[in-house]
């Protein structure tokens, strides 16, 4: 049996289409096979709600009278990009003031979704069309031009379990890690985690429609560091960092309630961000892969004391019981990401579909294979 | 029965053997939670004192004749419940389980009466959602 995007979206219109969350079928696939699951089930939706630095805005301010060519910029004192024309910018999430480390882009972009007005002074060093030179000014959403979401690496696939085998506590973007592994911090949604339904991205693409921070964004092209050389292990699924999306979506759409501006100790800014990814029943390979459970889905333990050596392997479902036995050690595990969350997101994608205001997309270009990652060479002169 | 206190020394009287005499004189427990002493001489105790309520009565009375101040630690960590997302961070650092997320519904549960004031979920809390008053 197999269906098409058509069919389903067909029947997505007439309020027709089967929609589980990838949570329900997991625990549907208990005592169903892919087969009879593809027959029941239209479309899987899959969320997480996890802290991705990799995040940012663009915004256009429109131009004052007379013009300015914006060559240095902050937002509520934060410095960001004066690189882009004259009255355009993107705020990366982890912009901020050294003086003030804990406020930064993504908080800048929390507060403008809430319509909120901040402060914007730019300097430019004038010029014959752009004569100004300076400018203080109120801005929100209501006066500014296009406020885009643009996310060049969200929803990773799965990430690396952090440790620290060291004397001291470590405070790093997994959240404090206590001395001599006390503590082990995780962050996916396990088996709710978008591509981990889709490992190998068949139905997730370039232009395809998701839930993005509250409103209908689109994944528009494949996340940086999109890496498909992960080990897998024996159920297919990756092991570690592997595949990540490029999101991008409207802001003035998005809720606060999916977006969350947050500070890492002694780490630096970076931005809670709710995605969810409708995964389409196309045939029994798709069903057999949204059935995937969290005792099925591993990952790798990664000592942040010790330079990222990777010290072991564990699954979700030990993770998600508090505690795991490693090295003769009682460890307690928490995660950073917010399952809560991620439920919520992958209910209301559900729920949007059931309506029938929300259809799928086939991918307009498939994301890469074959990549690996290149690290950073030092040149010694 | 347990009971929080804090202590609070003025100048000079931190140098007076006061945990000795609550164990040997009244039969107490002591847990020290917290303790900032300044030079040795001045600053403030967090303690938790296990005994009968009896002995957990006299044993304050002696620490007020003493010169020293003692007030009950309202457990005073409070976290804003409309704006945390449950993610989880202070929980992978609270080493007393006072905060905790689990199934089935995986919202962040605190427990005032665990916590041990360490202050570790303030700079833990990724959104800042945490306050701490002191009941000095």
């Amino acid at each position: 049996m197999f269906k098409s995007y058509e069919e389903i979206n067909e029947k997505i219109r007439k309020g027709k289409a089967v929609v589980l969350t990838a949570e329900e079928v997991s625990g549907m696939a208990r005592t169903m096979k892919p087969k009879e699951i593809l027959e029941k089930v239209d479309v899987v939706t899959t969320a997480t709600f996890g802290a991705m630095c990799s995040s940012g805005a663009f915004l256009n301010f429109g131009h004052a009278d007379p013009p300015i060519r914006m060559e240095r910029i902050e937002i509520n004192g934060v410095p960001v990009s004066g690189g882009l024309a004259a009255v355009d910018t993107f705020i990366g999430a982890t912009d901020c003031n050294p003086q003030n480390p804990t406020y930064g882009g993504a908080h800048i972009i929390q507060e403008l979704i809430e319509g909120r007005e901040l402060t914007l002074e730019a300097w430019g060093k004038g010029t014959d069309c752009y004569p100004r030179k300076h400018i203080k000014t109120r801005i929100s959403l209501k006066t500014i031009n296009e406020a885009i979401l643009m996310n060049p690496r969200n929803a990773y696939q799965n990430y690396n379990v952090a440790v620290n085998t060291t004397d001291r506590t470590l405070y790093t973007y997994m959240g404090t890690l206590l001395p001599h592994m006390k503590n082990a911090s995780y962050s996916s949604a396990g088996e709710l985690s978008p591509l981990l339904n889709d490992p190998e991205c068949r139905t997730i693409g370039l232009g395809t429609r998701i839930f993005l921070c509250g409103t209908q964004g689109y994944v528009v092209w494949n996340g940086t560091q999109f890496n498909c050389s992960k080990p897998l292990n024996e159920y297919g699924v990756p092991m570690g960092n592997a595949r990540t999306l490029a999101l991008m979506g409207e802001m003035r759409e998005m809720s606060s309630e999916f977006l969350r501006g947050a500070y890492f100790e002694k780490y630096g800014v970076t931005m809670y961000v709710g995605v969810g990814v409708p995964i389409p029943l196309l045939d029994e390979d798709l069903a057999h892969r949204v059935s995937i459970r969290n005792s099925q889905i591993d990952t790798f333990i990664e000592d942040y004391g010790c330079k990222g050596e990777l010290i072991g392997k564990v699954n979700y479902e030990q993770l998600r019981s508090g505690e795991i036995e490693f090295m003769g050690k009682r460890i307690h595990t928490a995660p950073l990401s917010s399952l809560f969350k991620a439920r919520q997101i992958a209910a209301i994608l559900k729920d949007w579909i059931m309506k029938g205001q929300f259809e799928l997309t086939a991918p307009v270009r498939p994301m890469p294979k074959g990549t690996s990652l290149r690290g950073l060479k030092e040149i010694n002169q | 029965m347990t009971k929080k206190i804090v202590v609070s020394f003025p100048d000079g009287e931190a140098s007076r053997p006061l945990i000795y005499e609550l164990i040997k004189k009244y039969d107490i427990m002591v847990s020290i939670i917290k303790a900032d002493i300044d030079g040795g001489r001045r600053g403030k105790l967090v303690l938790e004192l296990d005994s009968d309520s009896d002995h957990i009565a006299q044993a304050i009375d002696f620490m007020v004749k003493s010169g020293v101040d003692v007030s009950p630690l309202e457990t005073k960590i409070s976290f804003d419940n409309t704006r945390c997302i449950s993610c989880g961070a202070c929980t992978s650092a609270c080493p007393s389980g006072a905060l905790s997320i689990s199934g089935p519904d995986w919202k962040l549960s605190f427990q005032p009466d665990k916590c041990v004031v360490c202050k570790l979920c303030i700079t833990s809390c990724p959104l800042k959602l945490f306050k701490i008053e002191f009941a000095d």
